[in-house]
């Protein structure tokens, strides 16, 4: 998997490409295509895109779709999906704010709370999967709709966090030195993001380099890629698919409370879509379903592109819910699209 | 239910073959549920006949609701049972394709005016076209699994994703209301008839795959392609035109469901309609011990499957279980079956229950 592009400056551009891993091929559109995006929204759409924090608005609405969709890049690096991390977002959103509320808790206690939740979920998915050897598929439909419906068996009636800790934490607020503008009273306002960006960050760092560096990291693409090979080598093929399905729970447990951090409150339609918006962000961002191809930071980079183009469908005056479900999907549709031309492009 | 009965009697018959049988296993879940009412509860099984507020006969009780809302179900299975078994993957999107089927209904039936005197269209001309804009859609994701070569979950992930708001905007957001009242029969009664009209649809659709796999090779090669795609490319069958056209068939269900489900409410809800339906088609076609690996399948077991599902959900229903959830009792459901038909669980158990003989014998 390692990159290949240290080809002379000879070579033509065309050659390069043809010689490119998958990996960094599907990496370099996802970048691209977000550059060129942006740098569209700020010539078609105004001053609005120019301003830092229209930027790390999207950052801080997105943080918690980073982490989900870095924990679903693992699982579908491996070959595998798992389409239960919205439903355990909302699960612990709704079990953290009743904890926080109605029983007086602390944040700490909270937190290792989310990540038991989701953990919980990660080891029971990554038994069924790994160990007896069912379709992902079906056992984290299954595990989905076990979350949402514990999560209105929780509680039914959504409500917001009044726990002066929580809500402290909440409204916390990193500034960032240097990327403040000036607003139209004259002021100077600086820009700031979310305690779940740092978070997300990193995350984001300590999985691109679990993945790059580490034994197990490299398992994951070596199962992802021939299961049957990765055997042959010494691999233990169950462990390690049990391994990305208990990171990806781990994950969904630390981005759930990122979520709730984000919008403290608990909902039993918190997060809904948040599975399909992950696994969109994680094909945008060059993962590919087949398994063993994809990369952290292209996974970053579909969040973003995903949100931006949110953002331009918004700022565009085209409002109305549908135009946001339908500009996502033809996203989606264009980058499985591009996907399939590249794997044709390796059977020639 | 009849059905359901001749099955029985047959069995009894010979037991033996049954047990073998695939469709032992919604039969075995039936009786499983059934017994547990009758111990819990018998007044489950109660029916009565009733007037509604037509002054037609009709009749009511759990029974009769899961004959009406089991047909839906069924419908959806016969599809989704053809795509499962040809595609090794199932349709996602069915519930989000059902909401659109059902806003082309209501578009053409009110032209655009969302609130009509009287109908713009006969009903049959506003079906057929959302039987077409259906089967269009469904081809849209055959074609994506077929020629793309994307997982059927994926790639039918993207009309899940946009299925409500393509629905939505087809209607302009608007919710048409069918004032006409022959609209309303294939929702409910037809007057003078006590049984539900979506239980014949769903008869009628049966009765047309019963016959279709009779007189057509669409079994076999179904089968066949799900079991080897490329041998049977090589055996001369087109792999990639079979599993348009078995999403093109769901397509086909797909638009018959939302007929039903528009014309009970004789308007539409785009973000409820058919809400979670997909996970039921899907557990149904499991339950009915199909491979959701794809292959060889039992249509009548699958059928069977989803009249147990529903069969649950009023279950559930009477013990006052909420809507919402509903899902966390379904899933754990879902989760037992596949523990107990995942093969490794099959191959640890008949190994214990060899050393048991064993030792009995020694």
């Amino acid at each position: 998997m390692s990159a290949d592009n240290k080809n002379t400056s000879s070579v033509s551009l065309g050659n390069r490409i043809k010689n490119m891993t998958d990996t960094s091929l599907l990496l370099t559109i996802t970048i691209v295509v977000f550059f060129l995006m942006y740098i569209g929204a700020i010539v078609f759409q105004g001053s609005g895109f120019l301003k830092p924090q229209t930027f790390f608005n999207i950052l801080n609405a997105n943080a918690a779709l980073i982490i989900l969709a870095c924990g679903l890049s693992l699982v579908m690096i491996t070959g595998g999906i798992d389409i239960s991390v919205g439903g355990v977002t909302a699960l612990i959103s709704m079990s953290c704010a009743v904890y926080l509320d109605y029983h007086d808790g602390n944040v700490f206690m909270a937190i290792i709370l989310a990540l038991a939740i989701g953990l919980a979920f990660g080891v029971f998915q990554g038994f069924l999967v790994a160990y007896l050897d069912i379709q992902p598929f079906i056992v984290t439909l299954a595990g989905m709709f076990f979350a949402r419906g514990m999560t209105t068996i929780v509680n039914t009636k959504p409500f917001n966090v009044a726990n002066e800790a929580f809500v402290t934490l909440k409204n916390t607020r990193i500034i960032v030195p240097g990327m403040g503008s000036v607003n139209k009273l004259g002021n100077y306002v600086n820009a700031y993001v979310e305690i779940g960006v740092i978070v997300a960050l990193l995350v984001v760092i300590v999985f691109f380099c679990i993945l790059r560096w580490t034994k197990l990291g490299r398992a994951f693409y070596a199962v992802g890629g021939n299961r049957q090979s990765a055997l042959m080598l010494g691999i233990n093929v169950r462990r390690t698919r049990f391994m990305a399905h208990l990171l990806c729970g781990l994950l969904a447990g630390i981005g759930g409370f990122v979520y709730f951090l984000h919008v403290g409150s608990g909902s039993a339609s918190h997060a809904s879509g948040a599975e399909m918006d992950a696994i969109a962000s994680s094909i945008i961002g060059g993962t590919m379903l087949s398994g063993g191809v994809g990369n952290i930071i292209g996974t970053f980079f579909g969040v973003l592109s995903l949100s931006t183009i949110q953002n331009i469908v918004s700022s565009a005056g085209l409002d109305q819910a549908w135009w946001t479900g339908i500009t996502r999907a033809a996203m989606l549709c264009l980058f499985l699209v591009v996907q399939s031309i590249v794997i044709a492009r390796k059977k020639k | 239910m009849s059905k359901n009965e001749v099955k029985k009697s047959t069995g009894s018959n010979i037991l033996s073959g049954l047990l073998r049988n695939q469709i032992c296993i919604p039969l075995a879940a039936l009786l499983l549920l059934a017994l547990f009412n009758l111990i819990m509860d018998p007044t489950f099984f109660r029916i009565s006949l009733g007037h509604n507020s037509l002054g037609n006969p009709v009749l009511t009780g759990f029974l009769i609701t899961i004959l009406d809302n089991g047909s839906e179900l069924a419908i959806l299975a016969i599809g989704m049972t053809l795509v499962t078994a040809a595609s090794g993957g199932q349709d996602i999107s069915v519930g989000a394709a059902t909401a659109i089927a059902g806003s082309v209904l209501l578009r053409v039936l009110c032209g655009g005016n969302s609130r009509p005197e009287t109908l713009q269209a006969p009903i049959i001309v506003a079906f057929l076209v959302s039987c077409v804009v259906a089967m269009l859609f469904g081809a849209f994701n055959g074609a994506l699994v077929a020629y793309f070569k994307i997982q059927p979950m994926i790639a039918t992930l993207i009309l899940y994703t946009a299925g409500r708001s393509i629905a939505a905007w087809i209607n302009n957001n608007e919710l048409p209301i069918v004032s006409d009242r022959t609209f309303t029969y294939f929702g409910s009664f037809i007057p003078g008839i006590p049984i539900p009209t979506p239980f014949f649809i769903a008869v009628v659709c049966i009765i047309i795959i019963t016959l279709v796999m009779k007189f057509t090779n669409l079994k076999l090669y179904v089968q066949s392609v799900g079991i080897n795609d490329s041998s049977s490319r090589l055996n001369g069958l087109n792999p990639e035109l079979i599993k348009v056209l078995s999403f093109v068939i769901l397509g086909l269900c797909v638009a018959v469901v939302g007929l039903i489900k528009v014309s009970r409410i004789s308007s539409i809800n785009y973000s409820v309609i058919a809400k979670d339906i997909e996970m039921d088609a899907i557990l149904a076609v499991a339950l009915g011990g199909n491979a959701l690996s794809g292959g060889k399948f039992n249509m009548a077991a699958s059928v069977l499957g989803a009249y147990v599902i529903q069969f649950l959900t009023q279950t559930l229903y009477k013990y006052k279980v909420p809507s919402d959830a509903l899902p966390a009792y379904k899933a754990i459901v879902v989760i037992l079956l596949v523990v107990i038909s995942a093969p490794t669980v099959r191959e640890f158990v008949s190994g214990q229950w060899k050393k048991l003989k064993v030792k009995e014998v020694g």
